[in-house]
């Protein structure tokens, strides 16, 4: 069992456009172990959703690999056929969205879409797929599961939709489960029950998660290991509780701090969020020889703008690496 | 201090202050069909308009013998089966097709919007009102109806123009109404109305010119439409006889077609590039006006 | 709650917001869904109250409501010591401008064929400030204030980022000095890092002008963060109100609770309290009977699905505390966190 289950390497993703070639993921690295939860963070943009989808094979038409390897299993991904891939997505590798909404498609029922994959992954039956079926409601906690097989999408709240896409990700145990920022378009008390879900099922399954998202709140609860990642690239690389307990990065920073949190003590009264300057600079400067950070950065110097910093291990941290001229020490 | 630190999110460049209109303009000239398609209109558009002018033989004057072929005798498109000169009558005609179209698009686009934008905008019994008698337009024979209102109130150009325009307003209401409906729950509609914009400029300034780019899309197909249904009141004989149009020429002759085929030909050509024309630069029209595709 | 304090810049009681449904009930009565039911507030001048709930509890009705922009069915609206609630048509367009809001989605909520400086402009066009040197100095004051530069007033919407077109619609809310800013989820459709700029900007700005905001979220931290009164509202009606520090240092209201609870902290420890229910919400065309949290509350009894519970003081809270909740003396205050 040394090898991961997954392992990236220098991953990198390009876009043709009209006005030529821009780099979308620039050396991406990082591996999963079997049942592990990760978290993608950063701002949109920043190639979070664009590695999801380079592991899926599912990059846009204008994508492709210009670089790296993606070991799943021994296998590499980017050179899998397309036939390969058909068979790993929604099997071996499956993944959810942000809308639970338009994810579903809203003249079949919920049951015979759960079904589908059944049959179309496992080879069941019919009946022996929508039995199925009933079992993975249950799983996911939709209650009456078996009158509500027949419902048909419109008929069920966004959070029960969440639970239903969960379930047909789910319905073929697979080895990686991709959560595309899942709750945002939900209550946050559906939230909570969501990501109460997934850790329960993922922990049951084995299944390792992989959450996209730009809040340091449901990383928190969600992921053991975290990967900061800004304009194309991993910045920052650790365990969670590491990470927010001393990011080195000034951008990890940036993001924990600029939050209001809450907290029991409401005396306690930020006048100002520490805010992040800026935004996230256009695609067409991603591939650049410098610290992209750099021009939102309040420890910026000569260094960050004339040159790529390599990732590092934090000093005395293991596991812990990023990639900064300038990175805070440990502690806070 | 806190102002000018929130200055830097802008910092990077400024764009320059480009109008939508040129961005729409610039998609347009993108698409090559509609691009000829252009020339090929402006060009028939001039040949209407100042054809007469540089080449005055009288289209009802009979000039030479009949069924003359083009090119020979110094007629360039000969002559039709009573020998008045096709040149002439397909410059002529094409004054009178094209000017049918536009009015009667104008006035269908006008009676359109004015109802899809009243129903759109208000709803309830005025939405309900407005749009069953649309409905009701909606669902007569068109050419019947039209036939009879030239029927009852004569063959003249004034009541063949509105007859088309009555016929096919129609489309440009479900259009503007649709529009309205959607565009009246965006936000910033809400911002001018809690800024106390009046019910009337929420419609005329606010709304409408957001609403606008489906409905020129229609009005552009329109006109090529109201050609074509012109063309076929003309051919049918109910058009106006005092006045040449592509349509009453194909029908004058249409008894000929197997002996002088050119006679019909010659000006359903016309009326086949013009409307073909149109179409072409409505789909551009479409494609550069649709903000979906806009970003490619 | 006197209603023609002066002190105050809206006072709203007993508001009401029903929508007319197709259809009569068993009684001959034409159906109608109440989305606001009696609800009441007081905003102080140069403070922010805030109203959380998730989607679908009637908050934004509410404001939108108390701004006239959608009709009210019940209660008085008013602002700055007047009556704005019973305003005539004529009259209310006049006085609109006094009521601006931010909107959440800064891609729908300008007008794609404006230029920036005419959006900041449209609603003192309305207001009859026609001085075109006025409004010149205004729009160039507010877009200082608001930190965009003066070379970007020609610019269209579409040219501008997300926090960028944010701050266009908050200069333009401002440009009528406004006595109360509804602001709408107003950094809910932003991405994380702009939405600090656009709340430390918020907050300076009230700072500066002495605003009046009246918070729209869903996002607790944030309105911990920005808002000096709190309402927490649940399927049309308040569950609890009460001053910032009181609410977080003592939640009383199960739904409350569970609202706190469902934040994800980044202090994550497990805070061991009962789920809530996975109960039915009300069907609020229908008269309720009970309290509406009822169906999901893990404390509740059978009284509290057969008496409608009241908006009271809280016993033994600091300051102004009011809670709607039979058990709230049973279950006692809790601290959260």
């Amino acid at each position: 069992m040394a090898a991961p289950l997954l392992e990236v390497r220098d991953l990198g993703v390009r876009f043709t456009t009209r006005d030529g070639q821009v780099t979308v993921l620039d050396d991406v690295s990082f591996t999963l172990e079997r049942g592990e939860r990760i978290s993608f963070v950063g701002e949109s943009g920043c190639g979070k959703s664009m590695t999801a989808l380079a592991l899926m094979g599912l990059l846009p038409a204008m994508g492709q690999v210009s670089g790296g390897m993606i070991n799943f299993k021994g296998e590499d991904l980017v050179t899998a056929s397309e036939s390969r891939m058909r068979q790993i997505r929604g099997n071996e590798i499956s993944m959810i969205f942000q809308e639970p909404m338009t994810s579903l498609n809203p003249v079949f029922t919920i049951g015979r879409q759960i079904a589908e994959v059944l049959q179309l992954h496992r080879g069941l039956d019919r009946r022996a797929a929508l039995a199925r079926a009933i079992d993975l409601l249950e799983a996911v906690r939709i209650p009456n599961a078996a009158a509500r097989i027949d419902d048909y999408p419109h008929q069920l709240s966004g959070g029960q939709r969440q639970r239903v896409m969960i379930a047909i990700a789910l319905a073929c145990e697979p080895e990686i489960l991709i959560a595309d920022e899942p709750t945002t378009a939900l209550d946050v008390t559906v939230q909570a029950e969501i990501f109460a879900l997934l850790r329960d099922l993922g922990a049951k399954l084995e299944t390792a998660i992989i959450l996209i998202t730009h809040d340091m709140g449901a990383v928190a609860q969600m992921a053991e290991r975290m990967l900061v990642m800004y304009a194309g690239r991993r910045v920052e690389e650790g365990r969670v509780a590491d990470i927010i307990k001393a990011s080195a990065h000034p951008y990890t920073r940036g993001l924990i701090s600029c939050v209001p949190h809450i907290t029991a003590d409401a005396t306690r009264r930020l006048d100002r969020l520490p805010e992040i300057d800026g935004i996230v600079p256009p695609i067409t400067s991603f591939g650049r020889d410098a610290c992209l950070f750099a021009p939102r950065c309040g420890r910026a110097s000569e260094a960050c703008h004339g040159g790529r910093p390599a990732q590092a291990e934090v000093a005395g941290h293991k596991a812990h690496s990023v990639a900064c001229w300038h990175p805070h020490d440990g502690g806070a | 201090m806190a102002v000018q630190r929130q200055m830097t999110e802008s910092d990077s460049q400024t764009p320059r202050a480009q109008h939508p209109l040129r961005e729409v303009l610039q998609m347009f000239v993108g698409n090559r069909a509609a691009v000829v398609a252009s020339v090929i209109l402006l060009m028939i558009v001039l040949a209407a308009v100042f054809g007469p002018m540089l080449y005055p033989t009288d289209p009802f004057e009979m000039v030479w013998a009949p069924f003359t072929p083009p090119g020979t005798d110094g007629f360039i498109l000969g002559t039709d089966y009573l020998g008045r000169d096709m040149l002439s009558g397909l410059l002529n005609g094409g004054r009178v097709s094209l000017t049918i179209g536009l009015v009667a698009a104008l006035m269908s686009v006008f009676i359109g919007i004015s109802f899809g934008a009243l129903a759109g905008f208000y709803r309830g019994v005025v939405e309900e009102v407005l749009m069953r008698i649309t409905e009701f337009f909606q669902v007569l024979p068109t050419l019947l109806f039209s036939m009879v209102i030239v029927a009852l109130f004569g063959a003249s150009l004034t009541v063949v123009t509105i007859a088309v325009g009555i016929v096919s307003w129609t489309a440009v209401a479900r259009i503007t109404r649709a529009e309205f409906l959607r565009i009246r729950e965006l936000e910033y509609v809400t911002a001018s109305r809690a800024a106390g914009a009046s019910n009337m400029v929420l419609m005329t300034r606010v709304i409408l010119p957001n609403a606008l780019p489906p409905i020129i899309v229609q009005a552009a197909l329109m006109v090529g439409s109201a050609i074509l249904f012109e063309a076929g009141l003309a051919f049918l004989g109910l058009s106006d006889p005092n006045v040449v149009s592509w349509g009453q020429i194909i029908g004058s002759n249409r008894t000929y077609i197997l002996d002088a085929g050119f006679t019909v030909t010659i000006p359903g050509l016309a009326i086949f590039v013009t409307v073909l024309s149109i179409s072409l630069i409505g789909d551009g029209l479409n494609d550069a006006l649709n903000p979906k595709l806009r970003r490619r | 709650m006197a209603g023609q304090d002066s002190d105050h810049a809206l006072v709203v009681e007993n508001l009401s917001v029903a929508y007319p449904l197709k259809g009569r009930d068993r009684a001959g009565a034409r159906r109608r869904l109440l989305a606001v039911d009696d609800v009441s507030f007081a905003i102080p001048r140069g403070t922010t109250l805030g109203i959380v709930g998730e989607s679908g509890s009637g908050k934004t009705t509410a404001a939108m409501a108390a701004a006239r922009l959608v009709p009210h069915s019940g209660g008085t609206i008013h602002l700055d010591g007047e009556d704005f609630g019973a305003l005539d048509a004529a009259a209310l367009r006049r006085a609109r401008q006094r009521v601006q809001i931010i909107f959440q989605d800064p891609y729908s909520s300008l007008n794609p064929r404006l230029r920036a400086a005419e959006i900041v402009r449209e609603p003192m066009l309305y207001a009859g400030r026609t001085d075109r040197a006025e409004q010149e100095r205004i729009i160039d004051e507010l877009f200082e204030a608001v930190g965009l530069r003066p070379e970007q007033k020609s610019l269209f919407p579409h040219q501008f980022s997300g926090g960028q077109r944010q701050r266009i619609g908050i200069a333009r809310a401002l440009s009528t000095r406004p006595s109360l800013i509804i602001c709408d989820e107003p950094v809910s459709a932003l991405d994380v890092a702009v939405q600090a700029q656009i709340l430390n900007l918020l907050k300076s700005l009230q700072r500066q002008f002495d605003l009046t905001y009246l918070f729209i979220s869903h996002d607790l931290g944030v309105v911990q963060h920005m808002c000096d009164e709190i309402a927490v509202m649940y399927m049309g009606k308040f569950m609890e109100q009460a001053s910032r520090d009181s609410f977080f240092a003592a939640p009383g209201h199960p739904y409350s609770r569970a609202l706190l609870d469902a934040v994800p902290s980044i202090e994550a420890v497990d805070r061991p309290r009962p789920p809530l229910l996975d109960g039915a919400v009300p069907d609020l065309s229908e008269p309720q009977t009970g309290c509406r949290f009822a169906s999901r509350c893990p404390h509740a009894l059978p009284r509290c699905e057969n008496e409608v519970p009241v908006l009271a003081d809280a016993t033994g809270a600091e300051g102004h505390h009011r809670l709607a909740c039979h058990r709230a003396d049973d279950i006692g205050p809790a601290a959260s966190g």
